[in-house]
């Protein structure tokens, strides 16, 4: 008998992996959420809508063409089930929600492509109707055909926020402003590191002149003060070049770079290490996506580190390589492997430049929200820290913080930055939220089956 | 809270379909292919009103991560409102 073989998610790296698999005589189970698939980076938008490749995807349009090709290539070949939330792995079950039933799939072997989402540092009013991720931004454009504001101002650090900001004023939208925590100088700190991908610096660059040129006021080095407005955006006022300025807005997409969605790989028994350049903790693999200490399991893409979505297509195939060469198939990959080690170059170049803003934990004001699904707040935390708590899931017992339906998914990394500055410790010795099953929220009776 | 003037603002794709929906008993209408939180934010300025918090929110991450859009229909499925697709006639709740 073959090889059971399943992969979780259907973007760059979930793609890539399964052609390979099928091209070496497999049939692998794809399960994804979304009912068509490219994941975030290259979503598609939904059956009628109009717009062309190059409208949605830009700079990108090709390779996003090219992922969908490929699929189409092997649709018939594997076994696509899509709108399939996996929320628990059990042993070498995958146990998941489709169609609102309960169903369990067994597997031999396991590739996890889960994806990232945005980073968050919260401010006063992040919680206000008209604040939205960065990818949330891109998300209503590309795949709705909405701006998420008549004015939207775009705050945070990375390499999303000036093409997000691009991608609004190229398509109509007013932008109020782009508002970073990094400062300028930062982008010419390591030449080599962004000489890895010229190109892709280079498209950077072009995004910023842009704006520049569409006179959309460019601020850096900043300190977020806060989002104005009772029951609705209106305004954000920022520290930046010692005076306190007011950006007139309706809408605020925010997000500092990526973290990825690495709690499925850690119920599936992945270990997880403190990366310093990446500032978040993640799931140990080698050289070829292998999970450390668990056999049967690889991981690709940005949820095992982020490095965007050409390497995660190589890192998909790469796993898929290693996948196959763990069944006995003798395979070579060192292309991939060439290739991706200059995207990792040059993301190391990138978050040095554009880096999460850690040192902002420090002043939030005690009434702001950290956790948006408990409403928990900064003081509450700074609480638990005092009364001795010193580890994240001790305060999140005590304090409910990352108890809530995301299960910390958003405000985990702020909550143990917060908790690290109330300490005087560095923010890894605080431990990171555990995953919890159900990762996403599923009706109880579907929680039920394993019990009953 | 206003519920004259929708958050999200339409830049393309607007020639599609006329779908009627209701919102908290309010006749409506989106655009088919519109999720719930479009067909919402374009209606009105929030989502829902946070059960913890008392204030409205309106979704954050719309991928399916945060869980901060959950709405209901008349009947009491739950769905979250920025992976589920608007269909005609849905009634949809907000208010607890």
């Amino acid at each position: 008998m073959t090889a059971r073989v399943v992969i979780v998610g259907g973007g760059p790296a979930g793609i890539r992996a399964a052609e390979r698999l099928v091209a070496h005589g497999l049939t692998p189970i794809l399960l994804d959420e979304a009912p068509r698939i490219g994941g975030r980076i290259y979503q598609q938008q939904p059956q009628g809508f109009r717009r062309k490749p190059e409208a949605l995807y830009g700079s990108e349009a090709k390779k996003a063409e090219a992922l969908v090709a490929a699929f189409a290539q092997i649709e018939a070949k594997l076994d696509h089930r899509p709108g399939s939330t996996v929320f628990d792995i059990i042993d070498d079950r995958l146990i998941l929600l489709r169609e609102n039933k309960r169903e369990e799939i067994g597997f031999d072997r396991l590739i996890l492509a889960t994806g990232a989402m945005d980073r968050i540092m919260p401010l006063p009013g992040w919680t206000l109707p008209g604040v939205t991720t960065l990818g949330g931004a891109q998300i209503a454009l590309k795949h709705q055909g909405c701006a998420i504001g008549h004015r939207v101002a775009f705050l945070g650090a990375g390499p999303l926020l000036y093409l997000a900001a691009y991608q609004y004023a190229k398509a109509g939208a007013a932008v109020a402003a782009v508002v970073t925590t990094a400062p300028w100088l930062g982008l010419g700190r390591d030449p080599l590191g962004m000489a890895a991908q010229a190109r892709t610096a280079a498209k950077g660059a072009f995004y910023l002149a842009k704006l520049k040129a569409w006179r959309v006021p460019l601020i850096a080095a900043a300190t977020p003060s806060r989002i104005l407005g009772g029951d609705s955006v209106a305004g954000l006022e920022v520290l930046a070049d010692g005076r306190l300025r007011t950006i007139p807005c309706d809408a605020v997409a925010l997000g500092y770079g990526l973290k990825s969605e690495s709690q499925l790989a850690e119920l599936a028994g992945a270990q997880f290490i403190f990366e310093r350049v990446q500032n978040q903790w993640l799931p140990q693999i080698d050289d070829h996506g292998r999970a450390i200490d668990r056999a049967g399991l690889y991981l690709a893409g940005d949820g095992a580190g982020i490095q965007g979505a050409d390497a995660a297509e190589l890192r998909g195939r790469i796993a898929a390589s290693a996948l196959l060469q763990d069944l006995g198939i003798p395979l070579h990959d060192r292309d991939d492997h060439t290739a991706l080690k200059r995207w990792h170059r040059f993301r190391v170049a990138l978050e040095q430049a554009m880096p999460y803003p850690s040192h902002l934990a420090r002043n939030l004001p005690d009434d702001t929200i950290l956790c948006r699904c408990e409403n928990i707040t900064a003081g509450e935390v700074r609480n638990a820290a005092d009364q001795g708590l010193r580890e994240i899931n001790r305060v999140k017992a005590a304090t409910r913080l990352g108890m809530g339906r995301c299960q910390g998914r958003v405000c985990g990394i702020a909550g143990a930055e917060v908790l690290a500055a109330r300490l005087g410790v560095s923010v890894d010795s605080v431990g990171r939220l555990r995953a919890q099953p159900p990762v996403k929220p599923v009706p109880i009776d579907a929680l039920a089956g394993d019990s009953l | 809270l206003s519920t004259s003037h929708g958050q999200f603002r339409r830049i393309a794709e607007r020639e599609r379909r006329r779908i009627a929906f209701t919102l908290d008993g309010i006749e409506a209408q989106a655009l088919e292919g519109d999720t719930l939180l479009t067909a919402i934010l374009t209606t009105r300025g929030h989502l829902r009103i946070a059960e913890f918090a008392q204030t409205p929110r309106a979704g954050f991450c719309l991928m399916g991560a945060c869980q901060d859009c959950w709405v209901a229909t008349a009947d009491g499925v739950t769905l979250r409102a920025c992976t589920t697709y608007l269909a005609e006639g849905m009634a949809i709740v907000t208010r607890q």
